[in-house]
């Protein structure tokens, strides 16, 4: 069981944990994750690690509430555990002085895309973030990301908030206003990854972008999470998670996601129930 | 009973093991043998003519003393059979029901030349469950404790058997294990109706009530590697991560929705119960009124095919590329198979996974074969025969041909010997790596085999660790 320190909402449905986890603390690196499962007939799920700190013996990770399990996750608060927590697992992020680069995430996939920013500023690299939401509630760990890079630009679809448009406008206007650019770092929805890759293809700037197939143990034992990357199939969670952009089969990503959407509806329609019943009780019983 | 005679033992049958009508298991995930009774158990004790030279033993990975424990059967004195199978064997209740006995103990037994074996797998299996269920497992003495500290990586068959051995020797014992629960492929892999997964909670618990330290969600590699325990205070280290990438096919079509790996199918089922879908979070595909195929003809297969026939299947195929003669499979297991209506195709390659617009798999492209001369394995191999291919249309299909070595090891201790498909180079008499006080075995070692042979090298270099330790005082 793994105590949760912290938990707070940061954005509509997205909830950022703190939980011991010291010896994870103390190995992690950019770029990888950790597998948990919420309860004794949980799945097992890959979350990204945003963050950590060695000397408190934690890990930071931000979850948004989309499916069952997530939705569990995100009803649980600082003091109560969670079940099950193995990491840290996959490659770390390829990290080195590039010049300038820049870290772009969309939605919650900021929080994947913060602790490769740190690790690329850390190494010298003049680094730029773009941050992209819905609108403004969306917008996550913008602070964070002031702190560490040179430079953060935020985006929101709805105009709400920082520069209208998608993440890849402000690329492409980084791109014309000819901004010597090294490497691009995209993670967030799979349209998203997908369309930061085809600006950047063109200019044949170096892109990588960090992939979240199903998986279930994480280390390369059953295979679930493979994915097609420059005609060859890989198991992003040994071979991964981040891949260059320009080889990934996103299509073939985004179908193998949608194998089990049924079943994550029906198992979504279960909890929501009892989540529904549990508050009529607590009425009834007020 | 009278003392019979050896010819009046010898005209005793072997006597059949109770199982689960077919018709009803093929729906039900309940285990398939039911276990001998205490009448059949005797009986069966009766037919082991007691060979001055027994040539069973050597059959077996572990050298369990077989004449004196069934002798000790035929006497009703099943407790006392208990302990003298756990002199050798700590995991009798699991070995007793997956270990190929046919091919290792019951195929040297000397009644056997002239008639059916003596059921020796039959008879383990009854005395283990009969001590679990009439006084639980009892712990056996332990020496006292010498202070020495070793770490498992692992908690499958070899690194259970290890952990067993060394705690009983008086060392500290901890046991890492990648996933949530403990019990490695006994666990993800073997299914419930094969091996009920109470049985291994059961084992499991008596190595912790002995004092072994179970480290569960660890991957070792990851977290700490094999040096950082060596630095961290443990005296040695015993490798056993078990198997690791499944293979796959490598053809057309393969990353359809609907195609798996053995691994990952059993697992779902299996670890994560995804049969009790909705009950359990853990969904596998619809196998309900569907076609699914299995290519492979290892035991894996056979489990996985018969898996599928309990969620729903409506054909469930095997489809292996030689003859029934090849099958790897145990013969038990076919045979279980065939009796629950599952459809052998034999002599059929896959070519292509054909599947629909939006990328779910419908079909295989196969290609009939005939059977060459016989290649390195000395299987006679199979050869295309051209024009032949057909479409079969499936649903699902499941990859069970074997797997590589996992990575994590490999990469986070480069300085051990490994060969070119990555497994661990090891003395095979002591299980020692080129690294001094690390020690490997299982499949990381052999690459895919039994829960006997891991269980056979967790025994060897818990035996080796311990001389590896009184040594280095």
């Amino acid at each position: 069981m793994y105590k949760i320190v912290s938990a707070e909402f940061i954005a509509p449905n997205v909830k950022k944990f703190i939980i011991e986890a010291p010896k994870i603390a103390r190995k992690r690196q950019a770029g990888q994750f950790v597998i948990i499962r919420v309860n004794d007939n949980g799945e097992r799920i890959p979350l990204t690690i945003s963050d950590a700190n060695i000397n408190e013996g934690t890990i930071t990770i931000i979850v948004q509430g989309i499916g069952k399990t997530t939705k569990e996750l995100n009803d649980l608060e600082s003091g109560e555990y969670i079940h099950d927590l193995v990491g840290p697992l996959g490659k770390p992020s390829h990290i080195e002085k590039f010049g300038t680069a820049i870290s772009i995430g969309g939605g919650v996939g900021t929080a994947i895309a913060y602790p490769t920013a740190v690790a690329l500023k850390q190494a010298g690299n003049y680094t730029i973030s773009i941050i992209g939401g819905r609108s403004k509630d969306f917008v996550i760990l913008e602070d964070e990301m002031n702190k560490v890079c040179d430079e953060v630009f935020v985006t929101t679809d709805d105009g709400s908030y920082g520069y209208p448009g998608f993440v890849t406008t402000k690329l492409q206007e980084l791109i014309d206003a000819k901004r010597k650019i090294d490497l691009v770092l995209a993670i967030g929805p799979i349209p998203m990854m997908k369309a930061v890759a085809e600006v950047t293809r063109k200019y044949k700037i170096k892109t990588v972008v960090s992939l979240n197939p199903i998986m279930v143990d994480g280390t390369g034992m059953c295979g679930g999470c493979r994915a097609t990357v420059d005609n060859k199939t890989v198991f992003v969670c040994v071979d991964g998670p981040e891949f260059d952009a320009h080889k990934v089969d996103f299509e073939t990503l985004e179908r193998r996601n949608r194998t089990y959407r049924e079943d994550e509806r029906l198992a979504l329609e279960t909890h929501t129930c009892k989540s529904e019943t549990a508050v009529l009780k607590t009425a009834n019983e007020l | 009973m009278a003392k019979l005679s050896n010819k009046e033992k010898m005209k005793i049958p072997r006597q059949a093991m109770p199982e689960q009508d077919s018709a009803v298991r093929r729906n039900n995930f309940e285990e398939v043998n039911l276990g001998f009774t205490e009448e059949l158990a005797k009986m069966e004790a009766l037919r082991c003519i007691q060979c001055p030279k027994p040539t069973c033993v050597s059959g077996c990975p572990v050298g369990v003393k077989i004449g004196d424990f069934i002798s000790l059967v035929a006497e009703g004195e099943y407790l006392k059979a208990a302990e003298k199978i756990k002199e050798d064997n700590m995991l009798p209740a699991i070995c007793g029901r997956v270990c190929p006995q046919e091919e290792q103990c019951e195929v040297k037994c000397i009644v056997g030349k002239k008639n059916e074996p003596v059921a020796i797998g039959r008879l383990e299996r009854f005395v283990a469950d009969f001590e679990r269920q009439h006084v639980g497992i009892r712990e056996p003495k332990l020496k006292s404790k010498t202070g020495k500290r070793v770490a498992i990586v692992g908690s499958g068959p070899a690194g259970l058997s290890c952990a067993g051995d060394l705690v009983q020797m008086g060392h500290d014992v901890t046991v890492f294990e990648a996933l949530h629960e403990l019990g490695g492929v006994l666990i993800y892999g073997i299914p419930e109706f094969r091996l009920p997964k109470e049985i291994v909670k059961a084992e499991v618990e008596s190595l912790r009530k002995l004092g072994v330290d179970f480290q569960p969600n660890t991957v070792i590699g990851m977290s700490d590697t094999v040096d950082e325990l060596l630095s961290d205070g443990y005296d040695a280290v015993f490798i056993a991560v078990g198997a690791g990438l499944p293979y796959f096919l490598n053809i057309k079509g393969e990353n359809y929705n609907g195609v798996y790996s053995a691994n990952e199918f059993l697992t779902r089922v299996n670890l994560m119960k995804a049969y009790k879908f909705p009950d359990y979070d853990t969904p596998v595909f619809h196998v309900k009124d569907k076609n699914i195929a299995v290519f492979g003809g290892g035991n894996t297969a056979m489990d996985a095919v018969r898996t599928s026939k309990r969620l729903g299947a409506k054909n469930a195929y095997i489809i292996y590329r030689r003859s029934d003669v090849e099958m790897p499979a145990r013969k038990e297991e076919i045979h279980h198979a065939k009796e629950e209506g599952i459809e052998f195709i034999y002599l059929s390659n896959p070519l292509e996974f054909l599947g629909t617009a939006d990328g779910w798999l419908n079909g295989v492209k196969l290609q009939k074969m005939e059977l060459g001369e016989p290649d390195a394995s000395g299987r006679r191999k199979p050869i295309p025969i051209p024009g032949s291919e057909y479409i079969l249309d499936i649903d699902m299909a499941v990859v069970a041909i074997g797997n590589g070595s996992n990575p994590i090891i490999q990469k986070t201790t480069p300085d051990l010997t490994y060969t070119k498909w990555g497994n661990i180079i090891v003395d095979e008499n002591t299980m020692k790596t080129s690294k001094e006080g690390v020690f490997a075995g299982g499949d990381i070692v052999t690459g895919g085999a039994t829960v006997i042979l891991a269980m056979g090298a967790g025994r060897k270099a818990a035996a080796a660790i311990n001389e590896f330790l009184n040594c280095s005082n």
